[in-house]
């Protein structure tokens, strides 16, 4: 089994609509999924559940999540949350608001070592001069005494991956590590997000919109619409040709600078009926389709 | 073609708080380090650049949000580098702005036809509700949406809000800053085909602002690259892709992940 599985997970706002409708995917050990989706399409809420911090608004209705085997919503809520802790890691979106402002970066990457996975001080500290040497910060001990507004946003983000990285997690949610960064520095954030994640052979889910972005990264997509999974493709076959009408226009509305002429095409309203009446469907279905 | 703008050796330098000391005045940082270029009336011309570039604060230089501390802003024939701001009411006019992120920039305590009629209000026009309903058919929303408030909109909706807003007082020019990073590809398709129309339906001289160079390239004639505080490239879009001169701008266009897996950066 997959390192991470969920299966037929279905999550809704209390007393209102469905986000996720009966999601299943898998994330092997060394491998990296893409979640795409538009925003709403509830992309963010998987890693969310499998992170164990969905909001207290919304309720997982059925489904399961097995981490290495065991499904996490089966077990007592303090047990699943050590399992979470010991084995997964967030790598969230915005590198500004994720760090403490009034801290130092040190204890920021050190602390969640100490004090919950009971490293020593000096083992944590080693780890972290260690880790921030390996995202190519080249002076980790000033960087580790700076506070995170003297820091810019490209090496804001390489300070979470380092602290995402930190406890050998064997599962990372990248949830839009890049979006708040320009181009340039994108890329050598994905890289090196890719190449730790390789190094380190660690399971990844990374949320994002934009499929070159995928396309770059992933081994296989999970396509979302309205917290269906409409399609489940490797990345080669996703790209040779979709296997659904709305991830195909998805892709044909990703703008592409070698050809002028491709690109910036919405999805057509006759796919975007279509699914939506897939949708519909779905949740009229007898026993769910 | 006679030019809108013309722009010579423009400089700004803004205080930079981040070095601010506790007591006593912040330090000066040069932001813009000497730019001359003109755009054409019916021009679109793309201006990217990374974070940091002072794309953006070139861009609220040419309508005048902020004021240059050198060189000159020429807005057809008008200098407007240090005018006032009551003499550059009546010009305000001619030059709006559409700006990145609708849902802050949109008051979400007004209805999208206060919205729209704000700047016509503020300018004294006459037939306030025929220039609102005629705004929002130019941006293809429905009349009803008038009484809707900006958190009842979709992302792609509340930026037609905000380019029905710009479009309102029927300017010259319109600076557009970042308007789509912050919407999903199908949207982002969606406004960027609206306002190529309306640069054509309504004649209007548009300046893009924008770090992807993949949008740029579908709707813009020109591209100017700035890196630093200074242009690095100003050519036409199409041989600026084909060829591009400056080291920075090759960097910029091999940093776009292409949707292709063939692509691959190692």
């Amino acid at each position: 089994m997959s390192f991470l599985s969920i299966r037929n997970l279905s999550v809704r706002l209390k007393n209102g609509p469905p986000l996720l409708r009966r999601v299943s995917l898998d994330v092997a050990a060394g491998e990296v999924r893409g979640l795409v989706g538009e925003s709403g399409a509830g992309k963010s809420m998987i890693g969310k559940a499998v992170l164990g911090i969905l909001p207290p608004s919304v309720q997982i209705t059925e489904g399961e999540i097995f981490l290495d085997g065991t499904d996490l919503l089966r077990l007592p809520p303090k047990e699943s949350r050590r399992r979470i802790g010991a084995s997964c890691a967030l790598i969230p979106q915005d590198p500004l608001t994720a760090l403490n402002p009034s801290h130092r970066i040190g204890p920021q990457i050190t602390d969640r070592l100490v004090d919950i996975l009971g490293w020593t001080r000096a083992n944590a500290d080693a780890r972290a001069r260690d880790l921030l040497a390996e995202v190519q910060i080249a002076d980790p001990d000033r960087v580790l005494r700076s506070y995170p507004h003297e820091l810019s946003g490209g090496m804001r983000q390489r300070i979470l991956i380092a602290s995402a990285f930190a406890a050998e997690p064997k599962l990372i949610v990248a949830d839009e590590p890049t979006t708040a960064l320009d181009v340039t520095v994108q890329k050598q954030i994905l890289r090196l997000i890719a190449g730790m994640q390789a190094r380190h052979g660690t399971a990844l889910l990374f949320v994002t919109h934009d499929l070159g972005v995928v396309s770059k990264v992933c081994q296989r997509l999970s396509v979302l619409y309205s917290g269906l999974v409409v399609e489940d493709s490797t990345v080669p076959e996703f790209f040779a040709s979709p296997s659904h009408a709305y991830s195909a226009a998805l892709l044909a509305a990703t703008p592409k600078y070698t050809d002028p002429d491709a690109g910036l095409h919405p999805v057509p309203e006759a796919v975007v009926n279509a699914v939506r009446a897939e949708v519909a469907a779905f949740d009229r279905g007898p026993a769910h389709g | 073609m006679a030019d809108l703008y013309t722009i010579e050796d423009l400089r700004l330098s803004l205080a930079d708080m981040t070095a601010k000391p506790l007591f006593g005045h912040a330090p000066r940082i040069e932001i813009l380090k000497g730019l001359s270029f003109t755009i054409p009336k019916g021009a679109v011309v793309g201006i990217v650049g990374g974070s940091g570039s002072g794309k953006s604060t070139l861009g609220r230089a040419l309508v005048r949000l902020l004021e240059p501390s050198g060189g000159s802003v020429r807005f057809d024939g008008h200098d407007i580098t240090h005018l006032s701001e009551p003499a550059l009411r009546p010009l305000r006019r001619r030059f709006q702005m559409i700006f990145q992120d609708p849902m802050s920039s949109l008051n979400p305590r007004q209805r999208v036809g206060t919205i729209i009629a704000e700047p016509l209000r503020l300018h004294r026009m006459d037939a306030i509700p025929d220039r609102v309903a005629r705004t929002l058919g130019h941006v293809g929303l429905p009349q009803a949406f008038a009484s809707r408030y900006p958190h009842e909109l979709s992302g792609g909706q509340r930026q037609r809000v905000g380019i029905a807003r710009a479009i309102a007082l029927e300017p010259d020019f319109i600076l557009a800053d970042e308007i789509v990073s912050g919407l999903d590809v199908s949207s982002q398709a969606q406004v960027l085909n609206l306002l190529e129309r309306l640069v054509a339906d309504l004649g209007l001289t548009l300046a893009f602002i924008s770090h992807d160079l993949s949008v740029i390239r579908r709707l813009c004639q020109r591209t100017i690259v700035l890196h630093q505080g200074q242009i690095v490239e100003d050519r036409p879009t199409a041989d600026l892709f084909a060829d591009p001169k400056a080291p920075y701008t090759r960097e910029l266009l091999e940093a776009i992940p292409l949707p292709d897996p063939a692509q691959v950066w190692v």
